[in-house]
């Protein structure tokens, strides 16, 4: 099965949450951080990474000697990323979304490929046991979706045929990024913090992945902070509080540590073992379902 | 005019509520939230809204199933894996569309329609603070540059229109494309980190991107108590990059409680955090001088 860890405001504890269930889930499995822009898992997992991968973006390559000035390729472009002026033709490859139109339609077959680096896949093994894997964004590119589209790919292919469970540790917020994060999921966990933000972002995130039809199900962290209008909320709704991570102090500076909260003390421990056990729940039962 | 963002990389390090005080404290000020995807500074400034719009941005494709031949090219050229055989026809799964018009440009039957697409909407408004230009994207919705230049190039419009010498903006979270279009012409960004290995991993990537677009880095520390080591790095980063480092707030539940009665922090009661965030701005307008 595979759970994804998302929240509509970032900071309410995703990444603490994934790294605690990666080390207190039963069966085998494998944690995946795809907030691409941003990655913190393997902060708190600390895996042996084994393999970095570049990943790139096919764009638009031009044989001038071949060109014919046509315009056809800068017609179709919906991105700005190629342009043609009298005899002269430009390509912006950092506008390119790397549809390959371009390519396509050009009649001279003068358009060939380049490629834009879009950041890097990184694997490795965290406690000897969790493969993990973490897609990483160059600082300067633009565009999230298309790296996270190879990592997804990945995942599901590893997963499948090692016969692993999978975590998502997905980005913040519901825009594209965070909505295909979560589109594989058998189960999405929502964590939220009991904070007007948290409460105001929270239903974001609801409001934006009901339509999937996928089982949610919410962690409260930083409990007995602010307000709770969460509460009613999710009762009126009919989505299940699986767990409560108290506000305290020690937990904070326990997090500020870089260690994982499952790993505390007993309490915490069992907390993200009763967790864990709810989701594979639920998971089966949608599988029945 | 100087523009001001409070970015921060890491999300919940305390950008907004930061930004509310900045507002509160700060005089001629335009406010903008460029957290398109999830904008939470409207919670506490209670903007009311003078004048809506929709937020129009690209096309999407929509397989006219009347005319579709189910000879599947669409699905073959599709880069994005967007489009998926639905019983007797294909489908365009709008989530995954990224509107290159590839599919349009090439179907043999011109069964594919290419209509806009209506992201979200846009808004100006009122507060008690100033005048104030937001958004909400819908969900799903590529998270906009697109939007973020819009509503900056409104802010300027409006300071402009209205002799206001500030720019005030909360920034998204993340290094992506509305947080590249938030530094454009920015005179000054804030990044609100805390001592965590998150925080500090955060703020080395996107006070990179800001180095990279050359605009200026001052950093807030918050919560700079719950651990002095890494507080400790924080310090030294910035004192190796050169990037200003502006204030170290305490671990404080006073900015919940003031979220709580939808109020900044500097407008409750006097705290050392409400304190801390007046030196801030005060040394933020000496910066701007400089």
């Amino acid at each position: 099965m595979i759970v994804s860890v998302a929240s509509g405001k970032g900071g309410t504890g995703k990444t603490t949450v994934t790294a605690s269930l990666a080390v207190a889930w039963p069966r085998p499995l494998m944690a995946v951080d795809l907030d691409v822009e941003e990655p913190n898992l393997h902060l708190f997992l600390k895996p042996d990474v084994s393999r970095t991968e570049v990943v790139t973006l096919e764009v638009p390559d031009v044989d001038e000697s071949k060109c014919t000035f046509c315009r056809k390729c800068a017609e179709l472009c919906q991105f700005k990323a190629i342009a043609v002026m009298g005899k002269a033709i430009m390509t912006f490859p950092e506008m390119c979304h790397g549809c390959g139109g371009c390519m396509a339609i050009c009649p001279e077959g003068a358009i060939g490929t380049a490629t834009r680096e879009l950041g890097v896949m990184e694997s490795g093994v965290s406690r000897g046991r969790i493969p993990c894997m973490t897609g990483r964004l160059r600082v300067g590119e633009a565009m999230s979706p298309p790296l996270m589209r190879v990592v997804r790919a990945h995942m599901r292919a590893e997963s499948r045929e090692k016969g692993l469970d999978v975590l998502v540790d997905a980005p913040p917020g519901v825009s594209c990024p965070a909505m295909s994060a979560v589109t594989d999921s058998d189960v999405i966990v929502l964590v939220t913090e009991p904070t007007p933000f948290g409460f105001h972002d929270f239903k974001l995130a609801w409001e934006a992945f009901e339509p999937f039809g996928t089982p949610m199900a919410v962690v409260l962290n930083r409990a007995g902070l602010g307000d709770d209008r969460v509460y009613g909320f999710c009762a009126a709704h009919g989505l299940p509080i699986l767990a409560e991570i108290p506000y305290r102090r020690d937990i904070a500076e326990h997090y500020s540590r870089g260690l994982v909260l499952a790993e505390m003390d007993r309490g915490l421990g069992q907390l993200f073992a009763g967790l864990a056990a709810k989701l594979m729940a639920m998971g089966k039962e949608d599988e029945h379902a | 005019m100087r523009e001001i963002v409070v970015i921060s990389g890491k999300g919940g390090t305390g950008k907004t509520s930061i930004t509310a005080a900045f507002a509160h404290l700060a005089a001629n000020r335009v406010i903008c939230d460029l957290d398109v995807d999830a904008p939470d500074l409207h919670l506490l400034l209670d903007p009311s809204v003078v004048r809506e719009e929709a937020f129009i941005s690209g096309h999407e494709a929509v397989i006219n199933s009347d005319r579709c031949t189910a000879c599947g090219l669409c699905a073959s050229m599709c880069r994005y894996e967007a489009i998926e055989p639905d019983g007797d026809v294909y489908r365009v799964a709008p989530l995954r569309c990224e509107g290159c018009k590839v599919c349009v440009a090439f179907c043999p039957e011109q069964a594919i329609d290419f209509p806009d697409r209506h992201c979200g909407q846009r808004y100006l408004s009122d507060t008690r603070f100033g005048p104030m230009v937001h958004a909400q994207l819908f969900a799903g919705q590529e998270n906009s540059g697109l939007l973020v230049s819009r509503l900056k190039k409104e802010a300027r419009a409006l300071a402009e229109e209205r002799g206001l010498g500030l720019i005030l903006c909360d920034g998204a979270p993340g290094i992506g494309c509305p947080v590249i279009a938030s530094l454009s012409q920015t005179d000054l960004a804030v990044v609100v980190t805390e001592p965590t290995p998150s925080g500090v991993h955060d703020l080395e990537r996107v006070a990179s991107l800001c180095e990279h677009f050359r605009t200026r880095v001052a950093v807030i520390v918050n919560k700079h108590d719950l651990n002095p080591e890494h507080t400790g790095r924080i310090d030294a980063m910035c004192a190796e990059k050169g990037y200003v480092l502006l204030a170290r707030l305490p671990h404080d539940t006073a900015v919940t409680e003031a979220m709580v009665r939808r109020q900044a922090v500097t407008e409750g009661p006097d705290s050392e955090i409400a304190r801390n965030i007046r030196d801030a701005w005060h040394r933020i307008m000496d910066l701007l001088q400089s």
